[in-house]
């Protein structure tokens, strides 16, 4: 092979050395390997799972109250502090029901179209619903929360929406509820559900129509054959064999809600949620075991989440 | 494709719940014409170009923008040989410990942003790191990996290894092999993986509010205007101009992976 000469216009002088490189690397397989891993490896294991075992410290850490100064010894105090307090475990109550309402109403909502996209749909309409759930996805973050806050305020377009329909009355009665109510449709949770429930949508779109393709047609005529009405159909075939789907979207959908603090910081009322409680505990009050301790909290309830998705074959639907 | 038909109820459902995905957008449009710069009031009481010319003349604005920018470049850079030479190598050989490592590639976009923000920030404090340039772009590759991983392995997926061989056959070293036969192949997959990376990395906000210190990325800059709002149309002027500048991105990936199924949204 090295007498040959070369079909490729690289031969120049100083290829030698190159050659005899690459056929070292060549005969070391499991080197090379190695040597393409250990950047990326060094860099997410030193930056990042660094950054992560860091964190985890800093929670057995405690905040000295008089000095303000962090102590760097093993202690439970920050632990005992984070689930002793009642206030504290109201912010993880109110971020966990957000997340699973959140989580309930995108799987409503997104089902149908999933399904549409995925049955009904020709070749050309299906790139145009693929765009039409990316285009959303990816674009930015803050710019849609923004959009959000021209649309629920007071003087906005869901208000003058409502007076000119004659609704006005619907939209108050809607505000005037007790816990999920507020002055305006932008200081409530039922604001910030929408919002929540708009920006993470098509995280479970995706997977539920990856799903629903899988369905083989076959499947769907037999069912036919053997006498099941569409509807029978539906609640016995489609539905059993989506579900793996819709579980991995609502994986995404529950842990973007838990962890986020934008969304309850710019709409929403001024109790906390766990995004915030972080981010405050942190900043303001420079608390960081506090904080560690509480952004431990999704990680534990995540690591539950999925363990119980991947009973449900959530993850062979990724 | 299908004899049948969807029902009524299904197509209502459906088109509602494209159209929920997509009007909110047209808001911040109308809104960046409005002559009422104190409230979001609706219908506008008039339009008017001139919040453009405004949002133009602001140096805050620039230099925000400049930085993000910046970032995205550098980010995406890392990210790209960073995310390939871990697609390469996974793609290449199966050993022990290979599923923990797709799994670490993949956690910083799998657990919330605040978690990926707070632990560097913790970190940085540890080591006495002050906040800089490199401390925004450090946690901007970080989860930038994945978007380019997940592109290149896709196409790797895909290349034939018979494709290699006979390169090699015929007499091409290594490194001749990847330049004139690999990379082409890879080529528009690692373009559509650095174009997903730039459009995440230039809008983050979650992570950068934690590594950026005074420093002041455009993202930054609109979430405090969000929050104390001045001028509210220049930000919506803000707002038109980075949803053209992700939506380019994203469309140009789309179209450079069509068909090969390589762009996973999911993979965010």
């Amino acid at each position: 092979m090295s007498t040959a000469t070369s079909a490729f216009p690289l031969a120049t002088p100083g290829a030698g050395r190159l050659r005899r490189l690459s056929t070292f690397l060549w005969r070391h397989s499991r080197l090379f390997t190695l040597l393409l891993l250990l950047p990326p490896l060094l860099w997410l294991g030193i930056v990042y799972l660094g950054s992560l075992l860091a964190l985890l410290a800093h929670s057995f850490f405690r905040l000295d109250s008089f000095t303000g100064q962090i102590v760097y010894e093993f202690t439970l105090a920050t632990w005992y502090e984070l689930l002793s307090q009642p206030a504290n475990l109201d912010i993880i109550r109110r971020t966990a029901g957000m997340a699973a309402a959140v989580t309930l109403a995108c799987g409503l909502i997104g089902f149908p179209i999933a399904y549409y996209a995925a049955r009904f749909s020709t070749p050309r309409g299906k790139a145009l619903f693929y765009l039409g759930v990316m285009l959303p996805l990816w674009s930015s973050y803050l710019v849609r929360v923004y959009a959000w806050k021209l649309i629920l305020a007071k003087e906005g377009v869901i208000s003058w929406a409502a007076e000119r329909t004659g609704t006005s009355w619907l939209l108050d009665a809607l505000l005037s509820l007790p816990v999920v109510g507020g002055p305006s449709l932008s200081i409530s949770y039922i604001g910030m559900f929408l919002v929540f429930t708009y920006i993470w949508l098509p995280y479970m779109i995706l997977p539920t129509q990856a799903a629903l393709e899988r369905v083989p047609p076959s499947l769907l005529e037999a069912a036919a054959d053997c006498g099941a009405r569409p509807r029978q159909t539906f609640r016995y075939v489609v539905l059993p064999l989506a579900f793996p789907g819709i579980v991995a979207g609502s994986i995404f959908t529950f842990s973007l809600t838990l962890g986020d603090y934008i969304i309850p910081y710019i709409i929403g009322t001024s109790k906390l949620f766990l995004g915030q409680a972080v981010y405050i505990h942190q900043g303001t009050a420079g608390n960081v075991p506090l904080a560690a301790a509480f952004s431990v909290v999704p990680i534990v309830i995540m690591a539950v989440y999925l363990a119980v998705a991947r009973r449900l074959g959530a993850f062979d639907a990724l | 494709m299908r004899s049948e038909r969807a029902g009524l109820g299904l197509r209502i459902a459906a088109a509602g719940g494209l159209l929920y995905l997509h009007l909110p957008i047209a808001f911040i449009l109308l809104y960046a014409f409005t002559t009422e710069d104190k409230s979001y009031q609706f219908p506008p009481p008039g339009l008017t170009l001139k919040w453009f010319a405004v949002a133009w003349n602001r140096q805050d604005i620039w230099d925000a923008l400049w930085l993000s920018v910046e970032v995205a470049l550098v980010a995406t850079a890392l990210a790209i040989l960073l995310g390939t030479l871990a697609a390469a190598a996974l793609w290449r050989a199966r050993f022990f410990g290979r599923d923990a490592i797709t799994l670490l590639i993949v956690l910083p976009i799998a657990l919330p942003g605040i978690i990926t923000g707070i632990a560097l920030r913790s970190t940085f404090g540890l080591l006495d790191i002050p906040f800089s340039f490199w401390t925004i772009v450090t946690g901007h590759a970080t989860f930038c990996i994945v978007v380019v991983y997940n592109n290149a392995i896709a196409r790797l997926r895909r290349t034939s290894p018979s494709l290699l061989e006979a390169a090699m056959d015929l007499g091409a070293d290594g490194f001749q092999t990847f330049r004139w036969v690999l990379l082409p192949n890879l080529a528009t997959a690692l373009l559509a993986g650095g174009m997903l990376a730039f459009a995440l990395s230039f809008d983050e906000v979650i992570v950068t509010t934690f590594t950026a210190g005074q420093q002041t990325t455009l993202p930054i800059w609109m979430l405090s205007e969000l929050v104390r709002p001045r001028q509210r149309p220049v930000t919506n002027v803000v707002a038109v101009f980075v949803i053209a500048v992700t939506f380019l991105p994203i469309l140009l990936a789309y179209r450079l992976t069509r068909g090969t199924e390589s762009m996973h949204g999911t993979g965010k």
